[in-house]
């Protein structure tokens, strides 16, 4: 149950080092430069891994 | 006067009227009037905090720091999802903690965990002292809106003046539920500006935003991502993690989570809130697009671009609406920091000092508000910052909270309120030398850090000085 929580590390760490990890203008992807594409991605899958989270959250507090 | 003028003031003195118009018949005690007695729900508070979080700077500054440094700006998309994930933890521990003990203020916070007046008293020091950038940023924000919409009529440094007076009024008469719902129609504004800007620019001069980026990526290869300049990758992952601690810092940030009705909302509220940063994606692309199309802005004048673009591209009535939107995003976190700067003062520094009815102890803080927007005005007459600038000082100091209050929260708390004043005062110090004395700390640092940024190396110098003066001091406080 604590495990799932581990989860909300691996967005933190694919933004905060961005510009190690993605720092290339090729392949574009919706036509912005890879870069920016990624950190879109992992906002996106953030708020996601977030709602997830909060849903075994809740269920295991009703259990 | 032009149309432009005109519009944005007609937005702006509604505003007015309806943030007037809810204080009507509302309670007049300080717990009311500074957090809205604490009783709104999912969507307001979403609003609220998106009022606070998306500002003058992500207008201005985004596109100005996309179009000076390209790929730099990027770091304002990272920090805030990484500051939500830690959000989701700690604002409904905040919020819980923070109901159980009737706390208003962020010092009451500090005081009641550590047991330690002192503490509180620099907790609410080092909140004031990391306002003022972010209040004079807004004012900033606000002048150079007021005198470009007016197309030269009115010269920045009278608009600053007007602006600031309107500031303080609105303030004076609203409190916090006035801003609630003139920040309401300002998201609507803004968010509804920057989609269209963002879309409607590179179509208008490129054809679209993947022809642009093509045109940008000739022009000058590397733009559009993290370059080797002064803004490199170690500036940018130490940004985004200064910007990542200090985001619920900041003692206004602290007010709004009180406000919630329940921990829930905050919990669904962290979770959700990344989604907004699509709206500064579009800001960049306005920002791109200036680059080849409104070349040669120098550094100081950058904060401009935004507004330069838009007049040259639209009429005058289109310019007055897009102004009126970014006067609303200066004019309503404006009035929240300025809200919070003068509660500090009064509850937090002064009020250990002399004794006041709650009664006076609220005119007091009515009376702060032009006194502190004064001096607001005189410190911003010495900075030659840019927005961006302005708001990394900012969070430089106002991360140095951060330690304390994650080690609050552990079951066996490490440090002691010794531990705590002394890491604290000694990364404030640092971070004040490193702004205000001419000389580069980063020149005495080893090629490899350079560029780290210095918010980064004083709280290192803080987490050391916390945990060596709390082990010297552990035994002294077992004694007494």
């Amino acid at each position: 149950m604590k495990l799932i929580r581990l989860l909300a590390v691996i967005p933190c760490l694919a933004l905060l080092f961005a510009p190690l990890i993605a720092n290339r203008v090729e392949p574009r992807v919706f036509g912005l430069p890879f870069l920016l594409f990624w950190i879109m991605l992992w906002i996106v899958l953030s708020s996601c891994i977030m709602l997830i989270i909060h849903k075994f959250e809740r269920k295991s507090l009703h259990e | 006067m032009n149309s432009a003028i005109i519009i944005l003031c007609a937005i702006t003195i509604f505003a007015f009227w309806v943030a007037v118009a809810a204080n009507y018949g509302k309670t007049r005690q300080l717990e009311g009037w500074a957090v809205g007695n604490r009783n709104f729900g999912t969507i307001l508070v979403f609003i609220l905090m998106g009022g606070e979080l998306y500002t003058t700077f992500t207008f201005l500054g985004g596109s100005s720091l996309a179009y000076n440094e390209g790929g730099a700006c990027y770091y304002i998309l990272c920090y805030s999802p990484i500051a939500f994930v830690f959000g989701y933890w700690l604002t409904p521990a905040i919020w819980k903690y923070a109901k159980e003990h009737n706390l208003v203020s962020q010092a009451d916070f500090f005081i009641h965990k550590y047991d330690s007046k002192v503490l509180g008293l620099i907790v609410s020091v080092i909140g004031f002292l990391s306002l003022i950038p972010y209040l004079i940023l807004q004012i900033k924000g606000l002048g150079i809106i007021v005198s470009e919409t007016s197309y030269g009529l009115i010269s920045s440094n009278s608009a600053i003046w007007v602006c600031s007076l309107v500031m303080v009024v609105y303030v004076m008469i609203s409190g916090m539920h006035g801003s609630v719902r003139v920040a309401v129609i300002k998201d609507i504004l803004i968010l509804s500006t920057v989609f269209f800007l963002g879309i409607y620019l590179p179509v208008h001069y490129y054809g679209g935003i993947e022809t642009m980026i093509n045109t940008l990526e000739l022009d000058r290869p590397g733009f559009i991502i993290v370059n080797n300049t002064d803004f490199n990758p170690v500036w940018f992952v130490s940004t985004v993690l200064l910007s990542a601690i200090g985001l619920y810092m900041w003692p206004h940030g602290f007010a709004a989570l009180y406000t919630a009705r329940s921990s829930q909302v905050l919990k669904k509220n962290a979770a959700v809130m990344p989604l907004y940063q699509f709206l500064l994606m579009f800001v960049f692309i306005i920002g791109f697009v200036a680059v080849l199309k409104l070349p040669g802005l120098d550094k100081a004048q950058s904060d401009l671009v935004l507004l330069k673009l838009v007049k040259q591209t639209f009429n005058p009535w289109i310019v007055g609406v897009i102004g009126a939107a970014g006067v609303l995003t200066a004019l309503v976190p404006g009035s929240i920091i300025l809200l919070s700067l003068a509660t500090l003062l009064v509850r937090n520094i002064l009020s250990p000092f002399i004794s006041l009815s709650s009664k006076k102890e609220l005119l007091l803080v009515r009376l702060c508000v032009p006194v502190i927007m004064l001096a607001a005005l005189i410190a911003y007459n010495y900075g030659g910052q840019t927005i961006v600038g302005l708001l990394i000082i900012g969070y430089g100091l106002v991360s140095q909270l951060f330690p304390a209050l994650v080690c609050s929260f552990l079951k066996y708390n490490p440090v002691n309120k010794y531990g705590t004043i002394a890491g604290m005062l000694s990364g404030t110090m640092f971070m004040l030398v490193f702004i205000l004395t001419p000389l580069k700390i980063n020149s005495m640092m080893p090629t490899s850090l350079t560029g780290v940024s210095g918010g980064i190396l004083a709280l290192t110098v803080n987490i050391i000085v916390m945990f060596i003066v709390s082990i010297i001091f552990k035994n002294r406080s077992s004694l007494s």
